[in-house]
């Protein structure tokens, strides 16, 4: 059982690609593969529904997130029978109805699998019994019908009709979906079939009006209630076959649908009776009335199909039972008679090549056959007797008439719904007459004259339905309406009779009075106003809403335009006083409160104060001559390397030191192609603007450091200092923490510098340099003897000296970094003694390569310990005592050092042999012999 | 000492932004520099000053320092490495590719006050 529910929302939801590669063996094969999927799926509902109509309801569940209360639950109760029916046999008929329709160049296959897609959609929608999951298949609805109205995306009105339903069905989704979440709180389950049994719950929560409205909203965007009833007529843009699907069975009707699913838990209020058939009664006289002026074939059956939902709207917010049983009874009725009308519509517009009503006239003559069925289906619509619109139109009337609300509603509903029917039967009068009568055609773009077989065949089943309910729905619809409307109900089906004739009661006489009414409304139309001569625009609601999209978009450029401008500059100044706000926010709301000093100052720390002062100082003022700037910020960082090394930080000095080294190697290189002087250009108040942004960040800094400095400090360290030794096997803590404590972030650490390396090689690359700035003297001899002869002494000592401090790292000041730093500079003298040329020739390393080894060196020492069935990373160590070196520090850490060690070698030798390349290449070839 | 420490981390940040700010790639690149230095001071000194007490284990020492913040510091050193040299490359290919080191792209000879095309 649970394998079939389950087959059938996600058959052709896999299935969806499968017409795409039919396609191109043929439109026909396309066609028979949809046909096919989608007829797998009723198969299995065909073999189920027995089971279900025996007041069955088969079940399935799988977990999924159960944290979040998001189960796949799927539950096939009589209203998901139902429209499953509706869906898969609808959408049988229009892939047979389409297969005809679309043009020679539309891309079938695409077509077919957006059907496929939206289908799988409603199914997930009608069998979900998880509300959570209602709703992400609801959104799966919104997304597939955007695909299906925009179809012909080289159409601008198809793309607006296709954004607009978005943005409508998609915000409604939303509201669904806080709503769903609101009432899964209060009932403590997101299961349906709970929330449904905990209906008293809900509506005496507090929460029961957030809920309620939230849940219409989604129930009212989708069906297209007044007042977002305007995205329905500006879908029209899309292909007709669309139209009958998402329009009769389908899109709209999951509005309804949610109607009929929350009836039990939010139904029963004043709140929900008010709202309800309000919205629906308005939605029903307007629509009605705004399709009898309808032009457009279409634009009258979507102000049509507006009205209808409209009916059914109110049906549901009547709130008896009996109008509920009606309500479903419509939405079957109404299904039918609106797919077929739409087919037939769309075959007028295939065979005539227009679907203005003024134009189309006289279509009996050309067309005899569709028309006869048309005109039965339009009597359906408008609730002939012996059709089975006539049956559910009776009911309503019925239900209208006996409203025991008190008050103006027991007037104003029997009126909404006469005005409702006279103006229904006057659309429906004008739909058979104005295209099928009235005169000759005018101006047709073709002769009009019967669509091929085949075409007809989806409007004849379907009329030929409406006419089998209308005439014995005791045999035909009965079982399946009784278990929707139990299920719809949550609890006892009132007694109801589907009899045709029931004797002359008012709600006939109420029939008979809009029938008349209706006809002669048409054709004083007609008549007196000139029908055809007038254009209404009926819409408002759609101009609110592109009004609302434009001044969106507007007060956006507005914006952009201000804050936007272009220039990096302001962004940073930007950055810089958001952070200074942020920073400074804490210090108001909780205010300042430094501890008292617990140090003096020596004269040590003055000296070097002072000295940073005058340094960092000298680099602000000298920043437009660039050669002296650089060398105030080297002095800078001698003072931290200092600094690090007079509070017992060895190995950051040394790393300090290293950096410093490689960093005015890396500017000067840079100074080598950059503008020597900066000009003048920051006018006064720039720099009275900059100035103040950097006293207030820097005044706030110190405020900060000092205000964390002077009070009681608390540290994590101590697990390391004591563990360092006999879990890590080494002394220098900084190290064990870098390779073995927390070796992850060191990892981390340094494939960020492999990416920055590799990113500065790939932006490199193809660049030929700029050319230097020769606005300054350059030396003539450019690799001096002198330091060639240094650097073959320098070289190997320096070589020595970086595998000493790599060794001893574990235990003393040094590791991979600082050696990886001091083996950099020794090749980076080379590179400065010898030329690029010379040394590249010789030292045969691809940098690139060296990185890479270093990363993996690294990893593969983590991964190593997962043989020995230890987490990543963990290390093992000893103290082997070797020749020559004495006692070594060896641990597992050492070779993770090792991959560091390489690709900080890696890191600077890419970036600076890099940089000289460019410089070299023109030099190269002037020096060449 | 405090005081001496703050002064000195807030001078750096000062002259940091203030070069931050500036228009053209090679102060901007130098006040990155400095603020790197600011920002690491400033995440060592989270651990408080300690003269004389390396994080060393040894039997003779009786007090270390938090090791902690130096081995973030040791990282964030040659990490700031890598960061200027990207910064150093991103402003030749802009100034090979816009003719001008202006951080906004605007050529040489350009008014200040005109916004680049």
């Amino acid at each position: 059982m649970a394998p079939s529910l389950a087959a059938i929302v996600s058959l052709p939801l896999i299935a969806a690609y499968l017409p795409v590669a039919a396609a191109r063996k043929g439109r026909v094969f396309a066609a028979w593969t949809a046909a096919a999927v989608l007829a797998s799926p009723l198969a299995i509902a065909a073999a189920l529904g027995p089971h279900v109509l025996a007041g069955n309801v088969p079940e399935a569940r799988w977990m999924w997130l159960p944290g979040a209360g998001l189960d796949l639950s799927l539950r096939l109760d009589g209203l998901a029978l139902l429209f499953v029916v509706l869906i898969l046999g609808i959408g049988l008929l229009i892939v047979l109805y389409a297969a005809y329709y679309l043009a020679e160049d539309d891309a079938i296959g695409r077509f077919f699998a957006y059907v496929l897609l939206f289908a799988g959609a409603m199914l997930g929608v009608v069998l979900a019994d998880n509300a959570l999951l209602l709703v992400v298949f609801w959104e799966l609805t919104s997304l597939s019908s955007f695909l299906l109205i925009g179809f012909w995306n080289d159409r601008s009105d198809a793309r607006r009709g296709a954004r607009m339903a978005l943005a409508i069905t998609g915000a409604g989704g939303l509201c669904l979906l806080a709503g769903v979440l609101l009432a899964g709180h209060v009932a403590g389950t997101y299961e349906l079939s709970q929330i449904v049994r905990r209906g008293a719950a809900i509506r005496e929560s507090p929460l029961y009006v957030p809920i309620l409205t939230l849940v219409l909203l989604g129930a009212f965007t989708k069906s297209a209630q007044v007042p977002f009833h305007f995205w329905l007529p500006q879908a029209m843009a899309a292909p007709t076959p669309v139209s009958a699907y998402l329009h009769s069975a389908t899109m709209v009707k999951a509005g309804v649908f949610l109607l009929a699913r929350f009836y039990p838990a939010l139904s029963g209020t004043d709140a929900w009776f008010y709202t309800v058939t309000t919205v629906g009664a308005v939605t029903l006289v307007f629509a009605a009335g705004t399709a009898l002026f309808q032009h457009d074939l279409k634009g009258l059956l979507a102000y049509s199909t507006i009205s209808h939902l409209g009916l059914i709207t109110l049906l549901f917010g009547l709130d008896t039972p009996l109008s509920a049983v009606a309500a479903v009874f419509h939405i079957i009725n109404h299904a039918l008679f609106k797919a077929s009308l739409f087919m037939a519509a769309g075959i007028i517009d295939h065979e005539t090549g227009s679907r203005d009503m003024r134009k189309l006239n006289g279509l009996w003559k050309y067309m005899p056959y569709t028309a006869t069925l048309a005109m039965v289906a339009a009597s359906s619509m408008a609730g002939v007797p012996l059709l089975n619109g006539f049956l559910s139109k009776e009911m309503f009337f019925s239900e209208a008439l006996l409203l025991e609300r008190g008050g103006w509603m027991e007037v104003a509903i029997p009126l909404a719904a006469g005005i409702g029917g006279m103006l229904g039967i006057a659309y429906s009068v004008r739909f058979a007459h104005d295209v099928f009568f009235n005169g000759e055609p005018v101006g047709l773009p073709r002769t009009p004259h019967e669509p091929p077989r085949w075409m007809k065949v989806p409007v004849e089943v379907l009329v030929a339905m409406c006419l089998l309910v209308g005439v014995a729905p005791v045999y035909t619809v009965r079982p399946l309406l009784d278990v929707a409307a139990r299920a719809t109900l949550g609890d006892g089906l009132p007694a109801y009779s589907l009899a045709i004739w029931h004797g002359f009661s008012l709600p006939l006489l109420m029939s008979m009075l809009a029938t008349v009414g209706g006809i002669a409304i048409y054709f004083s139309l007609q008549r007196f106003y000139r029908l055809h001569e007038h254009v209404h625009s009926p819409l408002t609601a759609a101009s609110a809403y592109d009004a609302l999209l434009d001044g969106t978009i507007r007060f956006a450029a507005i914006v952009t335009r201000a804050v936007e401008n272009g220039s990096l500059q302001r962004y940073v100044a930007w950055v810089v006083a958001a952070a200074l706000a942020l920073g400074v926010a804490p210090f108001v709301a909780s205010g300042y409160a430094p501890g008292p000093t617990t140090t003096a100052a020596t004269p040590v720390a003055v000296v070097g104060l002072l000295l940073l002062f005058a340094a960092s100082a000298g680099t602000v003022v000298l920043h437009r001559e660039r050669l002296a700037a650089l060398v105030m910020s080297g002095v800078v960082g001698l003072v931290c390397v200092l600094f690090f090394a007079y509070f017992a930080a060895p190995d950051l000095a040394l790393t300090q030191v290293a950096v410093e080294a490689v960093t005015i190697m890396l500017l000067l290189l840079a100074l080598h192609y950059l503008p020597q002087r900066t000009p003048a250009e920051s006018s006064v108040s720039r720099k009275l603007r900059d100035a103040a942004l950097a006293v207030a960040a820097g005044g706030g800094v110190a405020a900060l450091v000092y205000a964390v400095l002077t009070r009681p400090f608390e540290s994590i360290s101590d697990f390391y200092l004591e563990n360092s030794v006999s879990q890590a096997g080494g002394r220098n803590v900084v190290n064990v923490i870098l390779v073995d404590f927390r070796g992850f972030d060191t990892f981390g650490e340094i494939i960020v510098l492999a990416i920055a390396a590799l990113g500065i090689h790939a932006v490199l690359a193809g660049f030929a340099g700029a050319g230097r700035d020769d606005d300054r003297a350059w030396a003539a001899d450019r690799h001096p003897l002198m330091l060639r002869v240094l650097t073959s002494v320098l070289l190997p000592l320096m070589l020595l000296v970086s595998i000493y401090i790599f060794l001893r790292g574990h235990d003393r000041p040094g590791g991979g970094f600082i050696a990886g730093l001091v083996t950099g500079i020794a090749l980076i003298l080379l590179y400065a003694a010898h030329g690029v040329a010379w040394t590249a020739s010789r030292l045969r390393v691809d940098y690139q390569r060296t990185i890479g080894i270093g990363v993996l060196v690294a990893g593969a020492t983590g991964i190593a310990s997962w043989w020995f069935g230890q987490p990543f990373l963990t290390s093992a160590f000893g103290h082997p005592h070797l020749p020559l070196l004495g006692e070594v520090p060896l641990a597992s850490a050492m070779a993770f050092d090792l991959g560091v060690y390489l690709t900080v070698v890696g890191v600077v030798m890419l970036v600076l042999a890099r940089l000289g390349e460019l410089s070299a290449a023109p030099a190269a070839n002037a020096s060449a012999p | 000492m405090e005081s001496v420490v703050a002064i000195g981390i807030g001078v750096l940040v000062a002259s940091g932004v203030y070069l931050l700010l500036r228009a053209r790639t090679f102060p901007v690149v130098l006040g990155l520099t400095l603020l790197s230095y600011a920002t690491n001071l400033f995440i060592f000194v989270m651990g408080r000053l300690a003269a004389g007490a390396p994080p060393i284990v040894s039997t003779a020492a009786s007090r270390y320092t938090d090791p902690l913040p130096q081995a973030l510091v040791l990282t964030a050193i040659v990490i700031g490495f890598g960061m200027t040299a990207f910064c150093v490359v991103l402003a030749f290919r802009a100034r090979a590719a816009l003719g001008s080191d202006h951080v906004d792209g605007r050529t040489d000879g350009a008014s200040t006050t005109s916004e680049a095309p």
